[in-house]
């Protein structure tokens, strides 16, 4: 089964592939995300239950002692789920406002700040804490705010945010597309964290399109996996690696199973 | 007497004096007036305040708002009792369980009022409302059941003595009297179906394993428990309501009778909860878990232990089931009111455990278990919620005529 075929109709499937073992934990594609979406710096950035990251950066260890240890690092996005049924988006289908929503163009998972009430259940759904609330009003001390991107509304306090695959270059590729004649080149839309990254740990690109470097690449590596397949939340982030502790780090296993043994998603 | 109001107390009663009473009013506002520093803490300065985070997302808050309105689900199911099934005997505890639904209801919607991180925008629920989710069903039937409840209060209102004998006001409560069955069933079907959608809420979080269930068509099997849990402790609370302010004011409310068989539709409705929230348990824990790559035993860690079940299914369920279904122990009055206190206490480490312990489980396994503990004005509000509760139902007894056999009871 392709890797496409998992998600319903629709255009498009935008989707990222991160190659674990070419991840350096640099960081940039965090600082690129925030200085894109206009995230602010909180007052107490040692609180990472309160601080937002759209693109968070988890570093997870083999859990061995020296010299045995290994570290690798999970660069964590919204993961634009699709659910399995029905776009059952985990927190699209419980926002009682209709603030986030699953866009049946492009798979991305929205969210609209300006009509978000603040009620957190979107948070609750998420297992992979890919949705930050804003618990401060953000400061933008001495000037910062005129940096700000004109094209990404800042959220207020109260409201919850997360990772958007930076959909204001989309609408941005799709005015080019249309003034232009034909399709969304590839080069055209790309996330921030993408294009930031330094090692190229990050493809982002069109399932759908066999053109695509994330396609032909998925198609070359069968093994790419997902956070959490057993879940079922069919997200559209896939990860490679070559390391096994990595691999079995991204899901839950009852102790006496083998990743061969499981069947995933 | 210049503070004299015995004129506005319920025709043959007495009550206390003034001043014990304002006493104990001070006392219930001064709890008010912390909250109300918290909330305007919590409103100005924002959710900060507390001690939620983007692990928990619900706190305290959301804990005690399904509590308060599990327990007030005596209102909904003494009504459909009364009015729908028609047990006469239960008119005489009918007017509490709809002063505690009220205050129930109003509470966790005035405490939701906080805990939203844009109140303001709390309408946009009904505007753009996603029927998909079960917070929008929650939030519709909340709203329209409290209309509900005020219209089951306000004949109660109008029969103070003194609002009485205002002709058209009398003709008013006595009319809505008698079309009250009507409301019941209203009362019944809204309350019914959003017990029902908050415990949807967490069973149809398939992406968090402590909380997901299985179910049928759109509906877990959360959905159905909450149900019950809630009509079995909902009459317990109100009967101890009802025993509370028999031993505050020191005169008989109710007959013994009316406890008991509020004491024996609690003890039945437990046991069949029981019944159905151990297959639950059983299939969640062999079945559903394991597909998701966790164990049983992996839900039970740090603070969060497997005490937590003793206590909620052992202690606060199996112990007073056993006892509310023995007819010696409800016809004694101490015993009474320990299994109800016990059957009470189980739904709310019911509606903890669903709110909170969903949360402090890390899914992604390179995370952490995540402990939370409210802040002050967390309690604040909390208690504040307690106090206004404490505030509407001593100034409904004091001058409404809320049980119809007190003056007969204390000849």
């Amino acid at each position: 089964m392709a890797f496409a075929d998992k998600f319903g109709a629709g255009k498009h499937r935008f989707g990222m592939l991160i190659d674990l073992d070419k991840c350096t934990g640099c960081g940039a594609c965090t600082v690129a995300c925030m200085a894109e979406n206009n995230i602010g710096v909180n007052y107490d950035e040692t609180d990472k239950l309160r601080s937002i990251a759209w693109m968070r950066l988890y570093q997870i260890d083999n859990g061995k002692a020296f010299p045995e240890t290994e570290v690798a690092f999970f660069p964590r996005p919204c993961l634009h789920c699709e659910g399995e049924h029905g776009h059952h988006t985990p927190c699209v289908s419980v926002c009682p406002a209709t603030a986030t929503d699953y866009d049946d163009e492009t798979g991305i998972v929205s969210q609209v700040p300006t009509r978000c009430i603040g009620c957190r259940y979107c948070v609750a759904a998420c297992p992979y804490h890919a949705r930050n609330v804003n618990w401060f009003d953000v400061p933008w001390p001495g000037g910062m705010d005129r940096g700000l991107s004109p094209h990404v509304s800042p959220r207020m306090r109260g409201v919850v945010e997360k990772c958007t695959f930076c959909f204001h270059r989309y609408q941005q590729a799709k005015n080019k597309a249309f003034i232009e004649g034909g399709e969304i080149a590839e080069k055209d839309y790309q996330t921030a964290c993408t294009q930031a990254c330094p090692s190229g740990a990050i493809v982002f690109g069109d399932l759908r399109n066999p053109e695509h470097t994330i396609t032909k690449l998925l198609a070359a590596n069968p093994g790419a996996f997902r956070l959490l397949e057993r879940l079922r939340t069919n997200n559209k982030v896939f990860y490679l690696t070559k390391r096994d502790w990595v691999r079995r780090l991204a899901d839950n296993y009852l102790a006496h199973e083998k990743l061969p043994e499981v069947k995933a998603g | 007497m210049p503070m004299d109001d015995s004129r506005y107390w319920p025709q043959g009663t007495t009550r206390c004096k003034p001043i014990p009473f304002l006493i104990w009013m001070a006392f219930c506002l001064l709890l008010g007036g912390w909250a109300m520093h918290s909330a305007t803490l919590c409103l100005w300065k924002g959710l900060n305040q507390t001690a939620m985070n983007d692990f928990f997302a619900f706190g305290v808050w959301i804990v005690v708002d399904l509590a308060i309105i599990a327990l007030g689900a005596g209102a909904f199911f003494t009504g459909f009792m009364t009015y729908v099934l028609r047990r006469e005997e239960l008119k005489n505890i009918i007017n509490a369980a709809v002063i505690i639904g009220f205050i129930c209801y109003s509470g966790a919607i005035l405490m939701l009022g906080i805990d939203i991180g844009q109140p303001i925008r709390g309408w946009f629920g009904f505007w753009h409302a996603n029927v998909h989710s079960m917070l929008t069903e929650v939030m519709f039937c909340i709203t329209t059941y409290l209309i509900v409840l005020i219209i089951e209060f306000v004949p109660l209102v109008l029969e103070n003595r003194q609002i009485n004998k205002v002709p058209d006001l009398a003709f008013f409560a006595h009319h809505l009297h008698r079309i009250m069955i009507v409301f019941a069933a209203t009362g019944t079907f809204l309350s019914f179906f959003h017990q029902g959608s908050l415990g949807g809420m967490f069973g149809v979080l398939y992406a968090r394993p402590f909380a997901y269930r299985t179910g049928v068509a759109i509906w877990p099997w959360t959905f159905f428990l909450f149900i019950l849990s809630a009509i079995a402790s909902g009459p317990s609370f109100t009967t101890l309501m009802v025993m509370l302010t028999e031993k505050a004011s020191g005169r008989k409310l109710t007959t013994h009778k009316v406890k008991m068989m509020m004491g024996k539709v609690s003890g039945y409705l437990l046991t069949f909860y029981l019944i159905l929230k151990g297959a639950d348990t059983l299939y969640w824990a062999n079945v559903t878990l394991p597909q998701m790559g966790v164990s049983f035993w992996d839900m039970y860690r740090s603070s969060y232990g497997i005490y937590l079940v003793w206590l909620e299914l052992g202690l606060f369920g199996v112990v007073p089931a056993f006892l509310l279904l023995h007819r010696r122990v409800r016809e004694s009055y101490g015993l009474l009111a320990l299994a109800m206190i016990l059957n009470c206490l189980g739904a709310v480490t019911n509606r903890f455990v669903f709110t909170i312990q969903p949360l402090a489980i890390p899914v992604l396994p390179f995370e952490k278990w995540q402990f939370y503990w409210p802040t002050i004005p967390e309690w604040g509000i909390s208690f504040g919620v307690i106090a206004y509760g404490l505030i509407i139902f001593s100034l409904a007894y004091r001058y409404l005529p809320v049980f119809p056999q007190e003056v007969e009871l204390n000849k």
